[in-house]
């Protein structure tokens, strides 16, 4: 399959926003009831081809549904389709899947941003009320901004990630997109809990349970007493709003204009802005880069065309893996993997990985100090405007330098929103709000504070 | 690219990174390359392994979460029946996958 003869004749099709469109009603009633929802094609859909944006899983069909698509048929929606992405999310612009690139509804010569494009596109253009992604660095944020979209990642533990294909475990969490903050709250509802198919959500598990962890206050999960559609009434007045000087100063001056805009208005509806300072942002990227290729070596290394993928053929087990994933993985998957394996490699591991967790605790502390001192932390979302398609696929350094907004988010596991703040040159600029752990309604209220 | 070049230790790490060392992390993650391809990576690595090199500057942190067990009780439950298991394999036989040979 390829972009040319993806089977859609509509608008979304021209985008290649869907890789496969499929109508999966949800149970009849349910706070989603009537709701239409996109799938990132990264998240397991029982008898429902999951491609991950890959040849290598071009024929794959899960015998299984992933957590959240349960839960989407338990609220009462109807699945739409899978939609395209960055081959196993490594990307930031929807460039690289096997299938060909998404387009920007908003200017189709531009990309959508990555790794979830195809979802974000799928909303802005109407073809789904809403939609989930994958974001593991900001692959949520990144295209709701670009889209001039909704887009919420969650508290790392607050979603299952039981049936999200793995490719940076500690970092990723699934994340809805819509056109409202509401509305992408509610999904969060309907998504957001304990999974016993997920370790890293059993707040409920053993006696003991989370007790202890920051915000929650006993031994349930955090999304059991939360109804975060409510949050967003746009009541921010007192509220506290931190800004990072560190992750305004690097973006661009348009960017940087509507940004500004829409924290003036916040301060007309009552919100107090403080300066907050993040040293170690500094390094975030690069740790970020490190974990993640050393987790995606880790995690790819199922991929062996033996239980599932591309067929390695003839000869012995090292050949047939070595030219299964010769053929089946993409360019910035390899460039990955093998920068993984070397980051991770006996010379190396002190100097790269073990430096990269110490970055990653400093992050988090960073940030807890900053959080001291204001109820959320607000920036620009992404550091640029959308550039057009080919830009940057030529220099992977320019592109992993695109993330340094959202990044330090997902090595310190705290929630974040992005909302459209405003346009420049015609082109949405996202704002980005971000809360501690599980202060999913502080984000939710600031953001839906922006879009009024 | 090569690693003649004298100079401080986290330079010539960076410019160690020729297409014959690309291959041999490639031969480790079990990934064939061709020539152009090691060549064409040996080259981003340099950039990307340059741009890492900047974690050295990054201080100890202490990081000691308090660990919780989130294991659940060991009990026999269903999962995926064998046909399941076994419907996207490229190759299979009675019952079991069918890969290549070990050695």
């Amino acid at each position: 399959m390829s972009a040319d003869d993806a089977p859609d004749g509509d608008a979304a099709g021209d985008l290649n926003a869907f890789l496969t469109r499929e109508t999966v009603e949800g149970d009849a009633d349910g706070p989603l009831a009537g709701r239409t929802v996109a799938v990132k094609d990264n998240i397991s859909t029982e008898g429902i081809p999951t491609t991950c944006g890959s040849a290598m899983l071009a024929d794959y069909v899960p015998p299984y549904d992933a957590t959240v698509v349960e839960r989407l048929r338990d609220a009462g929606a109807t699945i739409v389709g899978k939609t395209n992405m960055d081959e196993f999310g490594m990307g930031g612009t929807t460039e690289t899947s096997a299938f060909g690139p998404t387009k920007n509804p908003v200017d189709p010569e531009r990309v959508p941003g990555g790794s979830s494009g195809g979802s974000a596109a799928a909303v802005a253009a109407g073809e789904a009320d809403l939609a989930l992604g994958s974001d593991t660095g900001g692959s949520v944020r990144n295209p709701a901004a670009f889209c001039g979209v909704v887009g919420i990642k969650p508290t790392y533990g607050l979603v299952s990630r039981y049936g999200l294909v793995a490719y940076a475990n500690s970092l990723e969490q699934i994340g809805p997109f819509a056109r409202t903050v509401e509305d992408a709250a509610a999904l969060l509802d309907a998504i957001a809990g304990p999974d016993e198919h997920d370790a890293t959500t059993r707040y409920d598990a053993a006696e003991g349970g989370a007790a202890d962890a920051p915000g929650v206050p006993d031994d349930t999960h955090p999304a059991d007493a939360t109804e975060y559609a409510a949050a967003a009434d746009g009541d921010v007045d007192g509220m506290t709003v931190g800004v990072p000087t560190e992750l305004v100063e690097g973006a661009d001056d348009e960017v940087v204009a509507v940004f500004e805009d829409a924290l003036a208005d916040l301060e007309a509806k009552g919100v107090e802005t403080v300066e907050v300072s993040l040293p170690s942002v500094e390094h975030a990227v690069q740790a970020y880069y490190v974990i993640a290729m050393s987790e995606a070596s880790s995690n790819l290394a199922r991929f062996d065309g033996v239980r599932y993928g591309v067929d390695g053929g003839e000869g012995n087990w090292n050949e047939s893996f070595a030219r299964s994933r010769e053929e089946g993985f993409g360019d910035e998957v390899k460039r990955r993997i093998l920068l993984g394996t070397y980051a991770l490699s006996a010379g190396y591991h002190d100097k790269y990985y073990k430096k990269a967790q110490d970055a990653r605790a400093w992050v988090k502390r960073d940030f807890d100090e900053a959080l001291s001192e204001a109820d959320v932390l607000a920036t620009p979302t992404m550091p640029v405007l959308p550039p057009k398609r080919g830009e940057s696929l030529d220099d992977p350094l320019s592109l992993y330098l695109m993330d340094a907004n959202t990044v330090p988010v997902n090595l310190a596991n705290l929630p974040a929103i992005s909302v459209p703040a405003g346009e420049a040159d015609d082109l949405p600029v996202g704002m980005q709000f971000v809360g501690p752990a599980f202060g999913e309604e502080a984000v939710i209220r600031a953001g839906s504070a922006v879009e009024e | 690219m090569t690693a003649t070049d004298e100079g401080d230790a986290s330079a010539a790490d960076a410019d160690a990174v020729d297409p014959d060392e690309v291959r041999h992390v490639a031969d480790l993650a079990r990934v064939d390359l061709d020539d152009e391809e090691a060549a064409a990576f040996a080259e981003q690595f340099a950039d990307v392994l340059d741009y890492f090199a900047a974690l050295d500057e990054v201080p100890e942190v202490a990081d000691d979460p308090d660990l919780v067990n989130v294991m659940r009780a060991d009990e026999v439950r269903e999962g995926l029946s064998q046909e399941e298991a076994l419907a996207n394999a490229p190759d299979s036989e009675a019952g079991f996958f069918k890969g290549p040979k070990v050695s």
